[in-house]
């Protein structure tokens, strides 16, 4: 029941399978997309609107994560007014939280750094709101720094879908959205985490690290929780 | 012709970011071949000159005398460059920001101090509420990230500057 289809990025025609996102059939096409909030092997959310792009026939962006491919489908993976938009996205989450990456564990390692280089993003526009975050240190061998969260859910996907715990939610709303444990309980007293570890290999930033790490020290395997799920899928 | 003029100064910074321009080794005498160094930590003139062609500024604005200094030297300069993340976005002196001033003056200088307890206010600049990107401040010409920036993208900077380029730092450099 695959049915193929034909699409095409930056004018390139490619064949797909209907059902497929943009951003999938990107990328196993090499086609370069930003995305933050995607990570393989999971749901897909739309979140962070960094893989928006443009198709033809559609007066608004969509977001390449979350849009399934269908014949005849034209995309754009990149246009002035894409990356006017993309380095807005990216100043927000800076200016959202408070990023300090000279004194971050991630730093060098830390997939919002990097889409800011790659973007040209050399400062933030919009004044940085400074909140005041706590750092969740009760766990025994993970950190959660809400100073680094981009709420893009990936650990909350992952420790729902992979390890099946569902020990992470998002609450509130707007900029006073949280990344929350087991109804507002320090990680630490989360009954239901079995410290795995997996959510902290899927943040994709510096708000989930191992306990001992210092500055740049804390590198990721995210590709080892995007394995699990596509043994999963074999089986 | 004449040599253009370039200023330096620091604000809440930690030097970093002139230890950084100083790694530009001999690289800074092609620099200085085109231009003379009229104010910074190592010349010897207590007022921001007139007539600065490039103000290199490291630091956030974090005083009331980082604040004057920055309104300062952006009236008498040409092109004003942010060297550095504490300059470019806050950096390590904004993590006081979401601290109100008093609390976090008496936890360091009463709480914190076993001799001469007492928040110093003889001869230093009073704190502003928050430490901020020197473009909230002034208006930034040119941003250059890092912490430190590398001494060849000072280079390049300058270089670029000297030579009536607008520098092209694109994906080069990056926070942190
Ligand atoms: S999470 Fe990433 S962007 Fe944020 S401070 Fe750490 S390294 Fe910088
Ligand atoms: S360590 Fe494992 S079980 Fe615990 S919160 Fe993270 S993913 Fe869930
Ligand atoms: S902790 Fe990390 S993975 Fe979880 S929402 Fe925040 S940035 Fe995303
Ligand atoms: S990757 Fe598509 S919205 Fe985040």
């Amino acid at each position: 029941m695959t049915e193929k289809v034909k699409v095409r990025i930056d004018g390139e025609v490619i064949a797909a399978t209907a059902g497929q996102t943009i951003l999938e059939v990107a990328r196993t096409n090499n086609k370069y997309i930003p995305a933050l909030c995607y990570m393989e092997g999971l749901s897909t959310v739309g979140a962070c609107r960094l893989c928006m792009v443009e198709v033809s026939g559609v007066a608004r962006l969509l977001p390449a994560c979350t849009t399934p491919v269908q014949e005849g489908l034209a995309v754009a993976t990149t246009s002035p007014q894409l990356e006017s938009y993309r380095k807005m996205a990216l100043e927000l989450l800076f200016a959202e939280r408070n990023h300090v990456c000279a004194v971050c564990v991630s730093s060098g390692h830390c997939e919002l750094q990097t889409l800011a280089q790659e973007h040209g993003v050399t400062s933030v526009r919009y004044p940085y709101s400074y909140p005041r975050l706590p750092v969740d240190t009760t766990h025994p061998r993970f950190v959660l720094d809400h100073n680094r969260c981009v709420l893009c859910s990936r650990c909350v996907r992952t420790c729902a879908e992979v390890e099946g715990a569902h020990v992470w939610d998002l609450a509130g709303r707007g900029v006073g959205s949280r990344l929350v444990s087991e109804l507002q309980r320090p990680w630490g007293e989360a009954t239901s985490c079995t410290s795995c570890g997996k959510c902290v290999q899927a943040c994709p930033t510096g708000a989930m690290a191992e306990k001992g790490f210092g500055v740049e020290e804390m590198t990721k395997r995210r590709a080892a929780v995007s394995r699990l799920t596509s043994m999963r899928e074999g089986e | 012709m004449d040599k253009a003029r370039i200023g330096t100064c620091w604000l809440d910074g930690c030097a970093g970011c002139h230890m950084s321009l100083l790694d530009t080794d001999e690289g800074i005498i092609a620099v200085l071949r085109k231009a003379d160094i009229v104010f910074g930590p190592l010349v010897d003139a207590q007022e921001w000159p007139e007539g600065v062609d490039v103000a290199i500024v490291e630091g956030a604005v974090s005083s009331q005398d980082d604040l004057k200094l920055a309104l300062t030297l952006r009236s008498r300069s040409r092109i004003v460059v942010a060297l550095g993340d504490c300059a470019v976005t806050g950096n390590v002196p904004s993590m006081r920001n979401g601290i109100p001033r008093r609390e976090l003056l008496e936890r360091i200088y009463v709480e914190g101090a076993t001799v001469c307890p007492g928040v110093p206010t003889d001869g230093v600049p009073a704190l502003l509420k928050q430490a901020e990107p020197l473009h909230s401040a002034i208006k930034v010409d040119v941003h250059v990230p890092g912490c430190p920036p590398k001494a060849n993208a000072i280079l390049m900077v300058l270089g670029d500057l000297l030579e009536g380029r607008e520098p092209d730092l694109g994906s080069k450099l990056r926070f942190g």
